[in-house]
This record gives C-alpha cells, structure tokens and sequence, in this order.
C-alpha cells in the first residue's frame, strides 16, 4: 500500500468528508417519521423526504449497518420488462430514475446499460415472451422478441446448440435492462439524507412498535424508546417480523437467495442473460467477475447461509450456457433472506395500523424498485395519500382478490 | 446432503421433499367472514423461530407434518397428520356471502 494513503488513512483528515450521522449521536426524544431499516429502501425514503417535502426530523434505524441488508447481497440487475400493467409502470419509472442518480446524487453509482436478454426454451416461454413485449412497448419500455441470430449477435459466447437438451428459440431482449452499484446506491441516499439532517443510527434494533387504540405511538430500541409521528417498515426479509411487533400479519414467506461470483476474466460478455428454465442468470461485471445468480432456496428459513446443492445446481446451469466456465474458480458466494409475496409483487402503502406504512414483500425484485418506491413512500409519508403509481400495491389488494400477478418475476428471472 | 426423517420412509434425503406451507387450523368456512379465509388463504405467521408445517415426500407422495427450527434449520420432529387430524373436515361450500 502507498505510505501516503496509510499516513492519511491514520491522520485527523480522514475522512475528508462525514457522510453519515456520527456513531456517537445519541437518539432524540422524538421523530416525526422514523423508518425502520437502512437499506437502499430506508434511505431512499429519507433522502425524498427531506429533499422534495422538507420533513428532515427523521432517524432511520438498522440493527446492522447501512446497507448491509439484501442491498448488499442482490446481484444489482435493473430492469422494467415485466408483465402486469402496474408492474411495467411502476419498474419504468425506476429505471429513468436510476438513469439520472448520479447527477441527482454528485455521486456515482456506476449505471451500466448493457441491456437484458432472457431466453426461450419452449414453445410456451416465445408465447408468454411476445405477451411480455406487446405490453412493455405499449407502456413505453424498450423490449423486443428476438431471434436466434440476433441472440447469437448480442452474445457471441452464448452456447446454443441446435440438440440440446436445452434448445434456445428465441429471446427477449430488453435494451433498458442495467447494473449499478447496490452498495453506492445505499450510500447516496443515505449521505443526500444526512446532509438534509436526516439521522442514521447504525446498531440501533427495533425491538416494539407501540400501538394504542390502532394508532402507532413510539417505537423501542435497544438504545431506549421514542415517540414519532409516524414510521415506515423498510427491513425486506425480516418483514413478517417486525409487521408483527405492530400486530400485522403479512402474505409473506421468507426464502433464502442464494449467489456468487467468479474470478475476474477480460471483458466477453456484455449483456446480462437469464434463463428461466434453466434457472440462472449471469452477467459479467466491469471488473470482471462473473456474477451467478438466481438460487432460491425450496424452503423458508431466516438464515444466510449457504448450501452445497443450491451452488451445484447453479454452477450446472451456468455450464449449460457458457461452458468456458468450466475452469473458472469461484471467488465469493452468499445469500439473502428474500421476503416473498404469492402474487411476487411488493407491498406498498398503508397498513391496518394508522400512520404506520409498510414497504414489504421485495422477494427478489427489489433492488430495481429502490429510487421509485423510495420517491413514492415519502409523498405517501408526507401527504399521507398513497399515489397512484402504487395504490394497487397495498397490502388490502388481497382482500380484495386483486393481486397483481407479476409472471414476469420469478426467482430466476432477474 | 441435509436428510429428513419421513414418518413412512425413514430418513431420506432433504430434496426428495416438498415444503406444502405452514401448518395453521383451517377457520370453518361456514361460519368465518370473508376476511378471515382471505388471511388462511395467503397470509403466513413466517416465524423466525420454531413452526409447524406441511411438507411431502415426493416418490411416495406421502404428505405430513414437521417442527422445524426456522433460524437454525433443524429438523425437531416429524409425524403423521393423523395426529392433528382425527375426523373428516367437511370442505361443502359456504352459503350466503360470495
Ligand atoms: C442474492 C440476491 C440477489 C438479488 N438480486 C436482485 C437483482 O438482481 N435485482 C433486484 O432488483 N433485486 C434483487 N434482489 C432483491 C433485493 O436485494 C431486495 O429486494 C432489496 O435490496 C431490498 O431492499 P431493502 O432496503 O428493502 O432491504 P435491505 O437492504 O435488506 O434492508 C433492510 C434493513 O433492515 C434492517 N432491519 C431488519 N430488522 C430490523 C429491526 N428489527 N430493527 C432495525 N433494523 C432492522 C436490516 O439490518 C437491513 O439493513 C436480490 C436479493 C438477493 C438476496
């Protein structure tokens, strides 16, 4: 290491600048909102909040650190082409949000638009896929069915034999489709919140959320009780968790995603391809690695652990596209407790308890949805109104048998 | 490989099984309001801690009932869903609210 950066590391200056609250900025008496979990979700909300309705008495909660949460653990694909109507709208907005994130932020999040390409096995897979592409080019998102010459042009390396067990029919190709940085994502937010007086406060576990007479009063932590005006949930796989502490039951189940990477190799691939018979997705980073994606686990459990089975099923279906995989070494390998909904769309907006809103059910889709729904659950927060954009999200949708059944979502195919 | 104690076949390997959901008692649908199946139907306690479930030996398509540890993943018990189940649960449909 350059003496230099060690002589900084250890001076006064560094850190040049404070991003976040100090951790030793003890908890105020009272908030008027407080949102549960730092993810890229909590903060994103923050930053809203105090950027475009000036409510900045607000403490964002986590019990680990900032971002530490699935925003660290999801393989970072952005993408709008799903197939419900509210879905597509919704996701659309995200990707033009996440478009113009590092000008709105000074701060970059390292957007990659390599586009998106998933692939058609069966007769079934082209129906529903020229189904997907009719109605995302209707709501303006760039997507198209393609054939196999195109695939083979977009991605040369891509193993397409006319015999396989496998057969690869056609695709589709999604020229929106994207990769930015999770952990910056998080980080911007967090530091426009901050710098907006929003506090963060790290190590600090919600433990109740006080109710009375249906009505949200305080919440307590492990560093003591506070009153506020109201509070969001933003804590993805532990959501039935803390739903419950304020006596809300959710349609969630909570499943284990696993993933990993590959050491780095020179630039082969650029699109981001996803199969979702095969069950796998892989793109290749900047740096090089190739990322694998796509295992979720066959039953419910809060643990990140991973499994031998799960990474050999996931390893066999990469070999099944890219064989030159064959030598590559793993490097990394993890997994996140994803919160599944059954009609794989999220929950957003009001909740049985009054001024307390939930942000839920982000199962393995919701890295993408970071700055629409933070944009949405601050004016939701700030006027109390769910906006239109996601009023079909609300958890009362299933009591009225109106789930929004997102096809285009399933664990493998992001 | 994880292995699974199945009530008819001994210990089997874990992904011989299929998780069928939590195991919660079923509202009488002749007398419960709409609400009320709405939350049978979709909503989950999804415990962090010990939960009750259904689950299914593939091969044998033998269906029964498992405490698990939902933090830890161990397996505390495995039995018949005779045990819990003891009459016939009447499924006529309900009357009057559609
Ligand atoms: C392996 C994997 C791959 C994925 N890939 C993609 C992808 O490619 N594209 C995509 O769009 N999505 C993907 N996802 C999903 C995505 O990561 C999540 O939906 C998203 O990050 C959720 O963000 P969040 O801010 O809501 O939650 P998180 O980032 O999980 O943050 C929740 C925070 O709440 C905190 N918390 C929990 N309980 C409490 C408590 N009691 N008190 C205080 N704090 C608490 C946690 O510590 C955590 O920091 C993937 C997920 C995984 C696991």
């Amino acid at each position: 290491m350059p003496f230099g950066l060690l002589k900084y590391g250890l001076s006064k200056d560094y850190p040049a600048q404070q991003h976040f609250t100090p951790s030793d900025t003890t908890l105020k008496k009272h908030y008027d909102v407080v949102i549960i979990g730092a993810g890229g979700h909590g903060a994103a909300i923050a930053y809203y909040l105090s950027k475009y309705h000036g409510i900045t008495n607000v403490a964002v909660l986590d019990k680990g650190y900032l971002g530490g949460g699935n925003t660290a653990r999801n393989t970072a694909v952005i993408r709008s082409n799903y197939l419900t109507e509210e879905g597509v709208s919704f996701y659309r907005d995200s990707v033009e949000l996440y478009q113009n994130l590092s000008n709105e932020f000074g701060y970059n999040v390292m957007m990659e638009n390599r586009g998106q390409l998933t692939l058609a096995h069966s007769d079934a897979a082209v129906r529903s896929f020229r189904w997907r592409a009719e109605v995302n080019q209707h709501l303006g998102v760039r997507s198209e069915l393609v054939d196999r010459q195109t695939i083979r042009e977009l991605v040369p390396n891509l193993h397409m034999p006319e015999d396989g067990r496998y057969p690869i029919m056609g695709g589709l190709w999604h020229a929106d489709g994207a990769t930015a940085r999770h952990d910056a994502v998080a980080w911007g937010y967090m530091k426009g919140a901050c710098e907006r007086g929003v506090e963060l406060h790290q190590l600090t576990e919600v433990q109740d959320v006080l109710v009375e007479n249906g009505k949200l009063t305080g919440i307590k932590t492990n560093k003591g009780t506070i009153s506020c005006g109201c509070a969001v949930q933003a804590v993805a796989g532990t959501s039935s968790v803390v739903a419950k502490m304020a006596g809300i039951k959710l349609p969630v189940h909570s499943f284990p995603l696993q993933a990993m990477v590959t050491q780095p190799y020179k630039p082969i691939l650029t699109p981001h391809v996803s199969s979702p018979h095969v069950h796998v997705y892989v793109h290749q980073t900047s740096r090089g690695e190739f990322v694998i994606g796509g295992g979720s686990d066959p039953y419910p459990l809060y643990n990140t652990r991973s499994t031998l089975d799960m990474k050999e099923s996931l390893a066999a279906a990469a070999l099944e596209l890219f064989p030159f995989l064959s030598q590559a070494r793993l490097m990394r390998q993890w997994a996140g407790i994803t919160d599944m909904t059954p009609d794989y769309s999220p929950i957003m907006g009001l909740s049985p308890v009054e001024n307390y809103y939930l942000d839920a059910g982000w199962g393995t889709w919701g890295f993408k949805a970071t700055p629409i729904s933070g944009k949405m659950m601050a004016e939701l927060v700030a006027t109390g109104k769910p906006p239109a954009l996601i009023k079909p999200f609300e958890l009362e949708r299933f009591y009225r048998f109106a789930q929004i059944n997102e096809a285009g979502a399933t664990a493998a195919s992001h | 490989m994880k292995q699974m104690n199945c009530p008819l076949n001994g210990l089997r390997n874990i992904s011989e099984f299929i998780y069928g959901g939590e195991y919660h008692p079923m509202p009488d649908p002749q007398q419960c309001d709409k609400r009320e199946w709405v939350e049978h139907v979709f909503f989950h306690e999804n415990a962090a801690g010990e939960v009750t479930e259904w689950w299914c030996h593939s091969a044998t398509s033998y269906w029964f009932l498992a405490r698990r540890n939902s933090i830890t993943d161990e397996i505390i018990e495995t039995f018949p869903a005779s045990k819990l189940f003891n009459k016939r649960v009447d499924f006529s449909a309900a009357q009057g609210e559609s």
